[in-house]
């Protein structure tokens, strides 16, 4: 079970927080504007990759914040985290 | 008669404390101090349970927590009984009661012992090759095979003990209490850092603190009177904590570990009552010292699984520990030094060795030189080709190995008598935990073993766990580690002079030549699950390559003992067979737990009515008192209904459905989610998260809202009420509460961070009571006169504040029912005696309280949807026929784009509809299936019956359902496929009761 470092709270257990999937994968403005196919990338199609991932967390038994985080998830490292609307502090 | 093999004293056992107990109904005694196993083998019994799959007559085999034959039932209470206990771990005390598993009628004559005969008909994977045909009789083979296979029996009613829970921190977490686990603790505690330090065993001191050759010296001491000494030391550490009788069962990611503590299980039975018998310690360290020592591997041969057949070091651990001789004419069996070690000891008790059989060609330590001195029989390069006895091994027949270990020198054969014989086939590091925690194994081809290579988090394994068998290793490398590990630059343990032989050689053969074919022989590998050398060779034959394969064809290691013996030699002979190396095979994968934790350990304190949270309405003692039913929505008991003297749920609920029409009907709807919303976007937010427009609500008016997944689903509704310019309150399903706050929350911080929108949850912050009927207007009238009911001032879909006695209500004139009705809101704490006020208040109307299944009746009537018994995560609104609340001139809301995709546009999608039965009183089953044509092959299957009821107001049964096209079949004629019969019915409008809505409005 992970330790989490809540950008809010500090470091607490993985059970406090929910797992929010793929990170910085931003809803169209203009939803009407797409086609089929580009609102279904925007809607469906999500990575999963061993080895370094951006995710979504929320402390949901927490402060109910969303952040982001990166994690290799090959071997469960937790590599940094970041408040929503940040810019990712690692590649 | 019975033989007393106590024959030697040892400080471990207080022989002035007596300990009776029963085994397989016969009274025997021990100590205090004693395990079952050990008592047992004091009283010479040796035979004490059948294996698995061929009803093998099986003794104790070690004296740990990796026995893989000795595991016994305790206990006969029908709620109290355990399986699977090993009797090497079990200690006894006054009462113990425990029994043999796997045989009938007895362990002495067991029926299923023909299986031995039979055991050419039963190979690797003989029952997924013999019962695949005829494939529809599985299930008879099945209640056979399930019948007869199985170990110990559960218990068949529910665990009257108590269990616990408990969160430890630590900075140094040291698992396994030997010699190099009490340097570690030692260290790290003086070192100022948290130190916790756990055992398996009742005592701690590993191997170490019963070793007694005068080879093995530190500073000039016996190790075992060093190692008392520190142990005397450790005790009075205050950073440290031990806890002994603790397993640890798993080791997780980010150093957190379940640890299973063993508080009552060895106390009499008249002292284990109300105290907590398991503790789950829930451990979270900073560190991690892996220092679990190693499990001694047993040798590969025919007829290797005998009573009287056990490990080398558990037949020194019965006479150096227990003072218990496990035979009177010993045998060891070896292909390394310890052997000698044992049976040095041994012979230095008096316990007679008649023999040493070593595979070695040569080996030439202080040990092998003091056995030959003492005058011990040594046969070098010789191999055991088989056993005899069969309730006990009675003789031994061995031969000469050629040089190459693969075959003889010769042909002759030599027996030898024995009734005990000691094997040894090294030592295998016990790895478990560590693998479970992510790390990566190496092999070492010197002595053939895996050991820890790269460490996932932040931790060290040391000692014969890091694969340091000798003591100068064993403290040398420990020391070392430790100093690097911890940060520190010296410890007690730098300048120890130790003493111990040296160039200790291994002969590693995985699986020992025989004078007979492979296929006449039963060279055991694994001895719980009975897998042989040549069930492992079969598969390979068969086709099976990856190690994975192998296990669960064969069953190797799949075991309650997780094959920790045996695992090694199945890895060597798969390896041997397919000419490659074992380093290169890799291993199985070790999963937790470590060993089998029971059920109560796992729950703890989560049993009964403390299983889950439930949450209650402030009304609740209300509806107790007045003899409702409950039912469980979410996490809260609702009111189901509320039956009179001998009603049935039917009755009732047709009763309360009348009187909610007809007169006054009162619910508890306390339950719905409650979210206020405020701020200065409050309108926009509103917009963008529901399908209708909001902007234009005017302050004092509700509506109904549908709110949407992105992929158009409908995911929610409820009403929303503005309160003020900037103040809403939003309702939500009872059951999707939490879902709605927690998405809108996402949408406000991660879509939408410019709006100035702030959400609470209130949910329970309110009590609800919901009046409805024609007379509700009445006795709203009655309970706050100064409020102007008409429906100018009031008409449907508004709110008003108001005071009841003082009391601050919210109340909107809103309905689920289609009734003229009201919901009265309060602060919760007054919610019990609003209720009683309107119960008051009705009672000339005989006001009806009703539950959710009259609520649920009553909406059914009108057509309205219940978001999750209506939809199913697969309709849009345009499926459920409801586009009249789908904002065409709305620019965006969540979902919208998804309800112009090809998929969502489809004509013949499922789409909600009403059902009427050809015969009225016929009531469908929710989720029955709807066909049109029972003859077609397969048959289509349309949709589905989402809601079903008799409805009391229209004398007739009614249902909802949701029907591929249904839009455009009203009036078809379509069936109801029930298991033996079919059921007629039309599709109508889902709409059946008041489709004007005069009585809303009324």
């Amino acid at each position: 079970m992970f330790l989490i470092t809540c950008p809010f709270c500090g470091e607490r257990e993985q059970s406090e927080f929910k797992a929010g999937g793929e990170a910085h994968i931003e809803r169209p403005k203009q939803p009407t504007e797409l086609s089929d196919d580009e609102w279904a990338e925007y809607l469906f199609m999500r990575k999963n990759i061993k080895g370094v991932q951006f995710e979504r967390w929320n402390h949901a038994h927490g402060c109910r914040k969303w952040f982001n985080m990166i994690r290799d998830t090959s071997n469960d490292t937790i590599k940094a985290v970041y408040k929503m609307g940040e810019k990712p502090p690692v590649k | 008669m019975l033989k007393n093999l106590r024959v030697t004293t040892s400080k471990y056992i207080d022989k002035t404390s007596r300990v009776s107990f029963k085994f397989n109904g016969k009274a025997y005694f021990g100590y205090k101090g004693d395990t079952l196993a050990s008592a047992l083998l004091a009283n010479d019994v040796h035979l004490v349970g059948r294996s698995f799959k061929y009803h093998r007559p099986r003794g104790i085999m070690t004296s740990g927590s990796e026995e893989p034959n000795a595991i016994v039932q305790v206990n006969n209470n029908t709620a109290l009984t355990e399986p699977n206990v090993r009797a090497t771990e079990l200690e006894i005390y006054h009462g113990l009661e425990a029994t043999s598993q796997n045989c009938w009628p007895s362990v002495n004559f067991d029926i299923g012992g023909i299986n031995n005969f039979l055991s050419p008909l039963l190979p690797a994977g003989f029952y997924y090759k013999t019962f695949m045909w005829p494939a529809n009789f599985w299930e008879k083979y099945e209640y056979v095979i399930r019948h007869s296979a199985g170990l110990g029996k559960s218990p068949t009613e529910p665990d009257p003990d108590i269990y616990d829970h408990k969160y430890i921190h630590c900075d140094v977490l040291v698992i396994g209490a030997g010699i190099s686990g009490i340097m570690a603790a030692k260290t790290a505690a003086k070192n100022n850092l948290k130190t916790l330090l756990l055992d398996e065993k009742n005592e701690i001191g590993g191997s170490t603190i019963f070793q007694n050759s005068k080879h093995v010296k530190i500073n000039d001491q016996n190790s075992s009177t060093w190692l008392e000494n520190e142990i005397k030391e450790l005790r009075n550490i205050e950073n440290l904590e031990i806890k002994t009788r603790t397993s640890v069962a798993a080791y997780h990611g980010y150093n957190y570990l379940l640890a299973r503590e063993n508080l009552t299980d060895h106390l009499p039975k008249n002292e284990k009552n109300k105290k907590i018998r398991q503790r789950l310690l829930k451990i979270r360290a900073k560190k991690v010292i892996v220092a679990t020592g190693s499990l001694e591997r047993p040798l590969v041969f025919n007829n290797n699984d005998r009573p009287g057949i056990m490990l080398s070091s558990a037949v020194k651990k019965y006479a150096d520990y227990y003072g218990v001789a496990t035979g009177q004419k010993n045998i060891f069996f070896t292909n390394n030094d310890t052997a000698y070690e044992s049976a040095i000891s041994l012979n230095k008790k008096g316990i007679k060795v008649e023999a040493i059989i070593d595979i070695r060609e040569q080996s030439n330590t202080a040990f092998t030189k003091e056995a030959e001195d003492l005058g011990i029989k040594v046969y070098r390069s010789y191999t055991v080709v088989n056993t005899e006895g069969y309730k006990k091994i009675n003789k031994i027949t061995i031969m000469e190995l050629s040089s190459n270990g693969q075959s003889f020198a010769n042909q002759e054969k030599i027996e030898l008598d024995c009734d005990c014989l000691a094997i040894t086939g090294g030592w295998t590091p016990a790895v478990h935990l560590f693998t479970q925690s992510g790390g990566k194994l190496k092999f070492r081809e010197k002595d053939q073993v895996f050991i820890p290579d790269l460490y996932p988090s932040d931790q060290i394994s040391i000692g014969s766990s890091n694969g340091d068998f000798e003591l100068d290793d064993i403290i040398k490398n420990s020391t070392k580690s430790l100093k690097e590990f911890l940060n520190i630059k010296e410890t007690e343990f730098d300048n120890l002079e130790i003493n111990c032989p040296k160039d200790k050689e291994i002969r590693n053969i995985w699986l020992l030549p025989s004078d007979k074919v492979l296929g006449k022989t039963k060279p055991f590998v694994d001895y719980q699950n009975d897998a042989t050398a040549k069930d492992i060779k079969l598969a390979l034959r068969e086709g099976f390559k990856s190690i994975e394969h192998v296990k669960r064809y064969t069953t190797t290691g799949m075991g309650t003992d997780q094959g920790k013996l045996g695992n090694m030699h199945a890895l060597g002979i798969i390896a041997d067979t397919a000419g490659i190396k074992v380093g290169e095979l890799g291993t199985t994968t070790f999963r937790p737990p470590y060993t089998p934790l029971t059920f109560g350990t796992m729950v703890g304190r989560n049993v009964g009515e403390y299983f889950d949270a439930f949450r209650r309405t402030p009304m609740n003692d209300w509806h107790i008192e007045n003899k409702a039913e409950f039912e469980n929505v979410g996490q809260w008991k609702r009111a189901w209904y509320y039956p009179k003297k001998d009603e049935t749920m039917h009755d009732a609920v047709q009763r309360e459905s009348k009187a909610a029409r007809y007169s006054a009907g009162i619910l508890d709807a306390s339950t719905l989610g409650k979210i206020d919303i405020q701020g200065t976007d409050s309108s926009e937010f509103l917009n963008r998260v529901y399908t209708n427009a909001w902007s234009k609500l005017a302050i004092g008016k509700c509506r109904y809202g549908l709110m949407l997944n992105e992929d158009g689903m409908v995911y929610d509704d409820g009403v929303t009420t503005r309160l003020d310019e900037n103040h809403y309150i939003m309702t939500t399903t009872t059951g999707g509460a939490a879902n709605v706050l927690s998405k809108l929350e996402d949408y406000l911080q991660t879509e939408w961070p410019e709006l100035d929108v702030y959400l609470s949850s209130v949910t329970d912050h309110y009590a609800t009571a919901s009046v409805c009927g024609p007379n509700s207007k009445k006795i709203l009238n009655k309970i706050i006169p100064d409020l102007d009911l008409s429906d100018e001032s009031f008409p449907h879909m508004s709110f008003k504040n108001a005071k009841i006695d003082n009391i601050k209500c919210r109340v909107m004139r809103i309905s689920f029912t289609g009734e003229h009705s009201y919901e009265i809101n309060v602060q919760a704490n007054f919610g019990k005696s609003i209720w009683e006020k309107c119960m008051d208040a009705g009672q000339e109307f005989k006001i009806t309280p009703y539950g959710t299944e009259t609520m649920h009746l009553l909406r059914a009537e009108k057509g309205f949807i219940i978001v999750g018994q209506d939809t199913d995560g697969t309709m849009t609104p345009i499926d459920l026929q409801m586009d009249w609340i789908v904002s065409k001139k709305k620019y965006d809301f969540i979902g919208k784009r998804s309800l112009y995709r090809s998929d969502t546009m489809k004509e013949d999608r499922k789409q909600l509809v009403g059902l009427i039965t050809d015969n009225p009183s016929e009531v469908l089953e929710e989720g029955a299936q709807i066909v049109a044509n029972t003859n077609a092959t397969p048959v289509a299957m349309l949709g589905h019956v989402t809601s079903s009821y008799y409805s009391p107001n229209l004398n007739k049964s009614i249902a909802l359902a949701v029907v591929r096209g249904g839009k455009n079949m009203m009036g078809q004629k379509l069936i109801i496929a029930m298991e033996n019969k079919n059921i007629n019915v039309t599709i109508v409008d889902p709409v059946f009761f008041d489709k004007e809505n005069v009585r809303l409005n009324a």
